[in-house]
């Protein structure tokens, strides 16, 4: 089939065998998701995802004012805080600090916001050994692959490509038995973190109240990058504040339960600081890089909802798109409804490269839907294909019939039923029309349009008085 | 979900105005005929502004807002008054509640669309939450899948559809797996990723058919063209019917079953 849509001919050459598994994991994880919400908190659901998203708008509106009382608290706490206005920025200020401090060797827990400034690839070409610890990432990183979901980085993976990787790397003879393959991962990184210098992770969540921040994860790696090393940087996206302690409860109950279906991830960890002078173990310094990275351009911006996001990875699952085109269709950090706002605002300038994100969607609203902060998403493309439109991005507009013509009858009730008469007269029927039109003629390949009748309603009507 | 209709009055007289949609106007006139006759048949006088054209959502969801607001503005003047104005689609009745809203957010004749949204019904919306129509008498001995069809995510649309539907007498309304999937439609979205929109409609139809439907239902005919359009290619002769042609239909089979 001749189609012109970057995201649908990576559609077309997607494996089917990731398709597939693309598909059931992210259809498992909805019905879980909504067998445990409906459990737990029945039509309350609803209710709990509005309130979430008002507390993070509110946040947002007031971002400033947070953002100052979290670096008061931090800076009581005993941590460093740094902004960072861009990733070069924040990739600069992590170097900094470990040279400083003579620090060689990193441990990193799952984060989105360092593959989008691209933190590992940065560290290791300045000569650090940079390790991601969590499974999925860490399979990434010897694959010299990229994330194609937000939760489940490998979640276009199967074992026993997994199993090729490991007897590649020298982990063991092949072997795709999961727990054998995740036995030989704890082994292999039980030594990385012991000789780390350094723990690096994200953060869910910072509560400008206290400045705890909040990290979770299922496999423990975020805590043990933290125990052995003597330096914790936590680089956080500055939209992960919310203002007090109390709010991180509703987050917590909605964030996994989306994201899931757990109620709680194994590990949840609030730290507040450096370890103290009594504390036995625990990193003696802590640093919080807070990155904006065009955030406040979005904050500025039509689409500021978006940056109340938690990651939960809920609309990803659930999108149709996502599920027959997969991650890597959406050629940016963040895939999926998510990504496909946020990417191409992220993006600033290079903004009509990723100008046909927004139009990869039938619109069908089933990740507003499931959205844990209530992001009404179709709503936000609607305004970025508004916005791709009037910048006048050529390739994002490939296969969109014109609308000129259209809106010239559509307003014009004479010629309007003129065109619906004659058309049916001269059968000059949609079908022939569709077929002179490339793109079209793709959808005509597997799909007929039914007979014309054209004005026979309005006949009918008018016989009727 | 969280609701995106607007606050509505409950419509004091029975007197509204048709929007047809351009799908009727073009392929479904039989589904725009079956909307007239059950809304008189519950004491509505229809009324059919003739100079009605589209709602604009082709040009809005394509991203060319400037041509969209051209015919909502159409479609505004041709609508004027006080009538409920009721949709026979979910989705066109979505674009002028929501949609047109989003279109207009930063032009002055804001006041004027959300007049218009205020009040805009989707036909089994209008039904049951607007008349209060709780059950349909009716007669249809078939099985039927409801294709819960997206434009109606946020709205009273799809349960007051499958309220009315399973009211009515030996209707089989089977249980449709991933309900809340989309059939790949999307307007333009159908064109320009061709790919894309036929596998989630291949996968939607596997799912509408599995539990062997006489019939297929929906309150978009959007939708219906899609999946129609799919099943003809496929040389299968089921058959996308929208809501209200079943109700119709119901009717008359039971005014048949009363006079025999
Ligand atoms: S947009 Fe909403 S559903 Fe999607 S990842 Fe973010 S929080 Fe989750």
């Amino acid at each position: 089939m001749k189609t012109f849509q970057q995201i649908d001919i990576a559609t077309q050459e997607l494996d089917p065998e990731v398709r597939a598994s693309v598909y059931k994991t992210g259809k498992l994880k909805i019905e879980t998701r909504q067998k445990v919400l409906a459990r737990d908190f029945g039509s309350r659901t609803d209710k709990i995802r509005e309130t979430a998203g008002l507390i993070k708008q509110h946040t947002l509106e007031h971002l400033d004012q947070y953002l100052e009382q979290a670096e008061r608290v931090l800076i009581k706490n005993g941590v460093k805080v740094h902004f960072a206005a861009d990733a070069k920025r924040a990739n600069d200020i992590v170097f900094d600090i470990m040279r400083c401090n003579n620090a060689t060797k990193v441990v990193k827990s799952k984060s989105m916001v360092s593959e989008e400034i691209g933190l590992v690839p940065y560290l290791e070409s300045n000569g650090m050994e940079a390790v991601e610890t969590d499974l999925g990432e860490f399979i990434i990183q010897i694959d010299d692959d990229h994330p194609s979901h937000i939760v489940s980085p490998i979640i276009h993976k199967n074992r026993r490509q997994i199993a090729k990787s490991f007897e590649r790397e020298g982990l063991g003879d092949y072997n795709d038995d999961p727990s054998v393959i995740t036995r030989r991962a704890r082994k292999h990184l039980r030594n990385k973190f012991m000789l780390a210098d350094v723990g690096i992770t994200g953060a869910n969540l910072v509560s400008a109240e206290s400045g705890r921040i909040v990290l979770l994860t299922n496999e423990g790696n975020a805590r043990f990058s933290m125990a052995p090393a003597r330096i914790h940087i936590a680089i956080v996206g500055v939209e992960k504040l919310v203002p007090r302690d109390r709010d991180l409860a509703v987050f917590l109950n909605i964030l996994t339960r989306s994201s899931t279906g757990q109620q709680l991830t194994v590990y949840t960890e609030f730290i507040c600081g450096p370890r103290n002078p009594g504390q036995k173990n625990g990193p003696e310094q802590m640093h919080v890089i807070f990155l904006d990275n065009k955030r406040t351009e979005v904050l500025a911006s039509e689409c500021r909802e978006i940056l109340r996001c938690i990651r939960c990875g809920a609309c990803l699952n659930v999108c149709p798109v996502y599920r027959q085109a997969g991650g890597h269709a959406y050629r940016s950090v963040y895939p999926g409804p998510l990504g496909a706002v946020l990417s191409p605002l992220l993006a600033g300038e290079q903004f009509p490269q990723l100008a046909d994100l927004p139009k990869a969607s039938s619109l069908c609203g089933a990740c507003h839907e499931v959205c844990p902060v209530n992001i009404p998403i179709p709503d936000l493309l609607l305004r970025l294909r508004n916005k791709g439109k009037e910048m006048g991005v050529a390739h994002a507009q490939k296969g969109t019939p014109d609308m000129t013509a259209w809106s010239l009858l559509a307003t014009h009730p004479t010629a309007w039923n003129t065109a619906l008469q004659l058309g049916h007269a001269m059968n000059y029927t949609p079908e022939s029309i569709l077929n002179s039109i490339p793109s079209a003629s793709a959808w005509l390949s597997s799909r007929s349009l039914p007979e014309f009748r054209g004005g026979q309603f309005r006949k009918w009507m008018k016989k009727r008085k | 979900m969280t609701s995106i209709t607007p606050q509505r009055q409950i419509p004091a007289s029975k007197r509204v105005l048709l929007m047809a949609t351009c799908l009727c106007d073009a392929f479904f006139d039989s589904a725009a005929k079956a909307t007239v006759e059950i809304l008189e048949s519950v004491g509505c006088e229809v009324l059919f502004p003739d100079g009605q054209t589209c709602c604009g959502q082709p040009a809005f969801n394509a991203g060319d807002w400037v041509a969209s607001r051209k015919v909502i503005r159409h479609f505004a003047k041709v609508f004027a008054g006080n009538e409920p104005i009721v949709v026979p689609s979910g989705s066109c009745a979505a674009m002028i509640f929501h949609g047109a809203l989003l279109a207009f957010e930063n032009e002055s004749d804001k006041a004027t669309i959300q007049a218009l949204a205020n009040r805009t019904w989707e036909l089994t919306d209008y039904l049951v939450n607007g008349l209060g129509i709780k059950e349909w008498k009716g007669i249809f001995p078939h099985r039927v899948a409801f294709h819960r069809s997206c434009h109606t995510r946020g709205t009273g649309s799809a349960d007051a559809a499958q309220q009315l539907l399973q009211s009515i007498r030996n209707l089989d309304l089977l249980t449709v797996g991933e309900a809340e999937q989309c059939c790949g439609f999307g307007g333009t979205f159908s064109v320009s990723f061709p790919v894309l929109s036929q596998k989630i409609g291949e996968l939607k139809l596997q799912h509408l058919t599995e539990n062997k439907p006489d019939y297929l239902a929906s309150l978009d005919l959007g939708c219906g063209i899609h999946i129609g359009g799919l099943l003809a290619k496929q040389a299968s002769s089921l058959q996308v019917l929208h809501v209200a042609q079943i109700l119709r239909d119901a009717q008359l089979n039971n005014q048949r079953f009363i006079t025999q």
